[in-house]
């Protein structure tokens, strides 16, 4: 049968499924099973009121449980049983074959990397064009075309970027704009001051923001963490924890500022970015923040348009410049929802898979987590090893997930 | 007044100056892609797109002479063109690939036996020997010329409807579509009951199941793979369109369920009291006043599970796609052409373009229902 007449039957017997289903099924607790009439009518009609919410139910509850909440337990089962044992139960063997892999330890830092990198240019660059767009006139075109990337799949995606990133040997034109913008530097000394001047400085003025941020989280720490109770526990390990990754990222900085004082740049000759580990990463990662800019600035945008209009009106009274409107009365009052879109993005970059798998294929010190998951599942064929670091994705999730939760059952209430 | 305007206008214009920096910068690789996709493959591996809309010089690849022989005043003569384009203006042209410069327009070349060859400014040869040319092969000439832009819809033919293109996209086309429209419509069906359940009706334990759902929104569709694949084989299913349908749809639900429901429990209250009041059951209630009411809840999700299976790789690969490959979608071909004809940037683009090309068509024919999804959607 041919597949397109194959998906029109399935629509129509999976809508026409699923209406009759509702349907008859409400008929039959209306009609046979507990009858609106006769001398029990009004139990009758309790009773089938408390039974009609899981005839609703029933169907979405079935796929959800099936589809979504068994192989989080399926797949835990399968990461502590080795298949080729026929699912003997090993213990932690398969997580222990796990950490002894140096690949595994090169997708979990990568991750880490996307995980610090993807989310913060995506909310800068969104915040950035949101407040620039509410400004103009054509801010609504400019929008949709900065957001459409999210339409683009990420194999699309990939395509797009693999020809920015094209090669082509030494003294033939180059078809890739990175590099042909690279060819233009010529080590004259344009190409020290953009190259070699400029990103120090940019490295060290980041740097010495976060290390001021460090030194207030800790001073918050040491007068609050003591005196007075008003922060609960989880908010003062989470700052700490902030301050930890803020530290590691001052370190990282200034290491890379005295490497790129002391590499000889290769002027002149076109390169192979995909191959060169570390910026490889760095230049995937590219890609992901072009798609997930849009989303940002969408919801800041809306969040930036809620802003109460006195608090700027007060803030221009009191002689605040544009800076000091946007990042001390505007930002502060967009927090939460920074907070809502940096944790949006965080649980895209967990899942991330097309854009290496299409890309690189994890070769070239680019594997991540779900990449990795992937190689060991389908090419390994190594249930046990897959599944456990499935269960590693599960594990960075579960902060995110358990949040919201709190969040949603606060909201209910 | 005037002092805040003096002062103003800097800033103004220096926004205007950043978003448009900003736009550009995102544009620019999409559309390096779609002009790329309507070049020659010649072109494409020669020359960078930003220069296809501009004159160029380049050396053009060799073009054997070709045209019937015609006998005037006892020597045998194909005259013909080189470039069916009439705005050529060629600098320098030779007849070996060691020298591909050695003449200028205007010269004679001696090929030997008498044979000669001239080609002039505009690409017209003309080929003269005493003899006739027989079955022989002609010369081959080399061209440096400077070319006007040209594009081609070449590479949508070759890519669409050439029926000889094993790697073609038509099919991979029609598997996609196969595989998005029930996997877009089932799970709003079934999560449009659901929502309208845990939004109106009142039940124990309706706030945990309200929970449950926030959290599986997040639970990453890499846990389901081995355990679904598995379950599949074992109910018979195996790999096929029913097994990414239900994929598909099991995946979708949260999201549906939840953005439908946070629409639905918005929807106003008495509405629903007085038809309850009128003896609406609860099915007429949801069928004649909340489904109508829902559309743009609805067009938000259906929008976002198009986009989502359209765009999918992962789930096709692991659900669908088996060993004969007859179900291929678009993004497991483009992956496969990114492997096999990694070079052919003609193909890559145009295919990639191609697959592209619907989801941005949606994209900017709804893109209101997009954001009002998108806001509805990311957990406050």
């Amino acid at each position: 049968m041919h597949p397109a007449l194959q998906g029109l039957i399935t629509i129509i017997i999976g809508v026409g499924g699923c209406v009759g289903y509702f349907y008859f099924s409400n008929q039959f607790l209306d009609r046979v099973l507990y009858p609106a009439t006769g001398k029990n009518a009004g139990r009758n009609i309790n009773r089938a009121n408390q039974i009609r919410p899981w005839l609703f139910l029933a169907p979405a509850l079935l796929a959800l449980g099936l589809y979504l909440a068994y192989p989080v337990f399926a797949t835990l089962w399968l990461s502590v049983t080795d298949r080729n044992a026929g699912g003997a139960f090993v213990g932690l063997a398969n997580y222990r074959q796990m950490f002894d892999e140096p690949k595994f330890w090169e997708a979990v830092s990568n991750n880490m990397l996307w995980l610090i990198i993807v989310p913060a240019f995506s909310t800068a660059f969104g915040l950035l064009a949101a407040q620039l767009t509410d400004r103009i006139k054509w801010g609504n075109i400019a929008k949709s075309l900065i957001f459409m990337p999210m339409a683009i799949s990420f194999v699309g995606a990939a395509v797009i970027w693999k020809l920015v990133y094209d090669t082509r040997p030494a003294g033939q034109d180059q078809i890739g704009v990175l590099n042909a913008v690279w060819l233009v530097f010529d080590g004259g000394p344009m190409s020290v001051l953009i190259l070699k001047i400029v990103p120090p400085l940019i490295l060290v003025v980041f740097a010495g923001f976060l290390a001021y941020s460090v030194i207030q989280i800790a001073r918050s720490l040491l007068r609050g963490g003591f005196s007075h109770s008003a922060t609960p526990w989880w908010g003062l390990v989470l700052r700490a924890g902030l301050a930890l990754v803020a530290v590691w990222l001052v370190w990282v900085s200034l290491r890379s500022v005295v490497s790129l004082a002391t590499v000889s740049l290769p002027y002149g000759e076109p390169q192979t970015w995909l191959t060169i580990p570390f910026w490889n990463s760095i230049l995937l990662m590219v890609v992901l923040v072009w798609i997930q800019t849009g989303f940002a600035m969408v919801i800041l945008s809306a969040a930036l348009r809620g802003v109460p209009e006195e608090t700027i009106e007060a803030a221009v009274i009191d002689g605040a410049n544009p800076f000091q409107i946007f990042f001390k009365i505007k930002v502060p009052q967009i927090m939460g929802t920074i907070v809502v879109v940096w944790t949006t993005i965080t649980i895209v970059v967990l899942k991330v898979f097309d854009i290496v798998f299409a890309m690189t294929n994890g070769q070239w010190e680019t594997q991540v987590l779900a990449n990795y998951m992937y190689d060991k599942l389908f090419r390994a064929n190594d249930w046990g090893v897959g599944s456990a670091s499935a269960m590693i994705i599960m594990l960075l999730v579960t902060p995110i997930l358990v949040w919201n939760v709190i969040n949603a059952r606060k909201e209910m209430r | 007044m005037n002092v805040m305007s003096s002062k103003k206008s800097p800033l103004t214009w220096a926004v205007h100056i950043s978003v448009v920096a900003l736009v550009a910068l995102w544009l620019f690789p999409t559309v390096g892609l779609f002009v790329s996709s309507f070049r020659t493959a010649d072109q494409i591996a020669n020359t960078g797109w930003w220069n296809a809309l501009f004159t160029q010089e380049r050396q053009a690849p060799a073009i054997r002479i070709s045209g019937d022989e015609a006998e005037i005043d006892g020597e045998f003569v194909i005259d013909g063109r080189l470039f069916s384009n009439d705005d050529v203006n060629i600098s320098h042209w030779g007849t070996s690939s060691r020298e591909p410069e050695a003449y200028v327009p205007g010269d004679v070349a001696d090929l030997g036996d008498g044979t000669a060859l001239t080609v002039a400014q505009d690409g017209a040869f003309r080929l003269s020997a005493p003899q006739s040319f027989g079955d022989s092969r002609l010369p081959r000439v080399f061209t440096t010329a400077t070319m006007p832009p040209e594009f081609t819809f070449e590479n949508y033919r070759f890519v669409l409807f050439d029926p000889s293109n094993r790697e073609g996209m038509a099919k991979a086309f029609f598997n996609t579509l196969t595989v998005t429209i029930p996997a877009t419509i089932i799970p709003i069906v079934i999560a449009a009951f659901a929502a309208y359940a845990l939004a109106w009706m009142r039940f124990p334990g309706r706030s945990l199941l309200v929970a449950a759902i926030v959290g599986l929104l997040v639970v990453p569709l890499q846990l389901a793979l081995i355990p679904l694949l598995r379950f599949h084989n074992e109910i018979g299913i195996g790999k096929g369109y029913l097994g990414v349908w239900l994929a598909h749809t099991g995946f979708g639900l949260p999201l549906a369920i939840y953005l439908l429901r946070n629409y639905m429990v918005g929807l106003p209250r008495d509405i629903i009291e007085n038809a309850r009041v009128d003896g609406a059951t609860d099915f007429q209630i949801f069928v004649k006043i909340i489904l109508p009411l829902s559309f743009p809840a609805l067009a938000s999700f259906a929008i976002f599970q198009f986009l989502w299976t359209w765009n999918d790789l992962l789930v096709a690969l692991v659900f669908l796609i088996d060993a004969t490959g007859e179900t291929t979608v678009m993004t497991k071909q483009i992956v496969e052409l990114l492997g096999t004809r990694g070079g052919n940037w003609e193909i890559l683009a145009t295919s990639a373009f191609v697959s592209i090309a619907v989801p941005l068509a949606v994209f900017f024919a709804m893109q209101r229902y997009l954001v009002r999804g998108l806001l509805a959607g990311s957990v406050k």
